[in-house]
């Protein structure tokens, strides 16, 4: 599973790994939609460190596309919540 | 996967291909594509240079601000020795207004140099895919068949394209960081053009007004404490010359009382 952390690099990670990457994407998802700003950066942070400890980084010389981006890693509250609300942070 | 991911991967997906769908012929779609790639990355080259553009004028403006907290600072510092007040409490209060300014820039500044290093980065990232992709687009051209040329051509111009899309991406934030901050400083440019910042000594005809605005602006309790630290510091160091309106009662701090925060004389001459 190729993952993009955008902003940053792509990472290949075992297949395996996709169902904690869920729960972690969970996490992140529920605090959003309760509003808790606070938990957001710690929930948010543990998406990313998740994806680059446990993923080898893809070459820039290698094309390849990815099956999962994930939004920036300064990515806001705010964002996150526009995100979900279908305005997302690339406009259409 | 939705939410967080799934919305950031849709759209940049459909992006992708929206460039893909341009061309049926192989050997077209590859040109047509690397032609775009190209152009993208002449665009990250000027936003790197418009990010540049904001942080000197940013950093000008901090410097000419610099330039203000010191003059003041020293006005200051004469208007106590002169016992002139006023005209001390005048200038702190620009100098408490630049120095606020100061503060805003100086986070700016910060920001706009991560935004550029990001940018930076990010085009080192798309110069090499680009640069992969132009390689591989004249070995898939030489060696294969029509159909196989285009499931491959796919495959390349993706990559590229989502690398193109995110680079594009992080330009946009860049860029709407720099607008607001172009605002801010067009604000510090309309008070530099207001004479908020100038010298005490030259003002005109127009400073009760800016010094009105100056007192909303700036922390008054700050002001008090500053100017009774500087009359503390003067007071105590070399004795000025004798002063005309400040009696020499209210220069040191009174001898029974420690007030750490200086509030020795609210009024100033008032109780002479």
């Amino acid at each position: 599973m190729i993952v993009r952390i955008s902003g940053e690099d792509q990472y290949l990670l075992p297949d395996e790994d996709a169902q904690r990457l869920k729960e972690l994407e969970g996490a992140v998802v529920s605090v959003v939609d309760g509003g808790r700003e606070d938990g957001f950066g710690d929930a948010y942070r543990a998406v990313l460190d998740y994806v680059r400890s446990h993923g080898t980084p893809i070459g820039d010389d290698e094309l390849q596309s990815s099956d999962v981006i994930l939004p920036p890693a300064d990515l806001t509250f705010e964002e996150a919540g526009r995100e979900f609300t279908g305005e997302g942070l690339i406009p259409d | 996967m939705a939410g967080l991911t799934g919305r950031m991967s849709t759209v940049v997906k459909a992006k992708v291909s929206k460039l893909l769908d341009r061309a049926e012929d192989p050997a077209e779609t590859l040109d047509y594509s690397y032609q775009k790639q190209v152009e993208q990355l002449q665009n990250v080259k000027k936003g790197i240079a418009d990010v540049v553009t904001a942080k000197k004028r940013l950093q000008m403006q901090e410097s000419s601000l610099q330039q203000s907290v010191v003059k003041l600072d020293t006005q200051a510092r004469q208007a106590v020795s002169a016992g002139q007040e006023d005209l001390a409490r005048a200038a702190l209060e620009r100098k408490n207004v630049a120095q606020t300014e100061l503060q805003g820039l100086d986070g700016q500044v910060t920001e706009l140099e991560q935004q550029q290093q990001k940018l930076t980065d990010s085009e080192q990232k798309l110069r090499a895919k680009i640069e992969a992709f132009r390689t591989k687009k004249e070995v898939i051209k030489a060696q294969y068949s029509a159909a196989e040329a285009q499931v491959r051509i796919s495959e390349a111009a993706t990559g590229v394209g989502e690398q193109m899309a995110d680079v594009g991406l992080a330009m946009q934030r860049a860029v709407d960081k720099t607008e607001n901050m172009k605002a801010r400083a067009d604000a510090v440019s309309e008070l530099e053009a207001a004479g908020t910042f100038d010298d005490i000594t030259a003002l005109g005809p127009g400073e009760d007004d800016i010094d009105r605005q100056l007192k909303q602006l700036s922390n008054q309790p700050q002001i008090d404490n500053e100017l009774a630290k500087l009359k503390g510091e003067i007071g105590a160091g070399d004795a000025p010359a004798p002063s005309p309106q400040i009696p020499a009662q209210s220069q040191a701090p009174a001898p029974g009382a420690p007030a750490p925060d200086g509030a020795e004389a609210p009024g100033g001459d008032g109780q002479a």
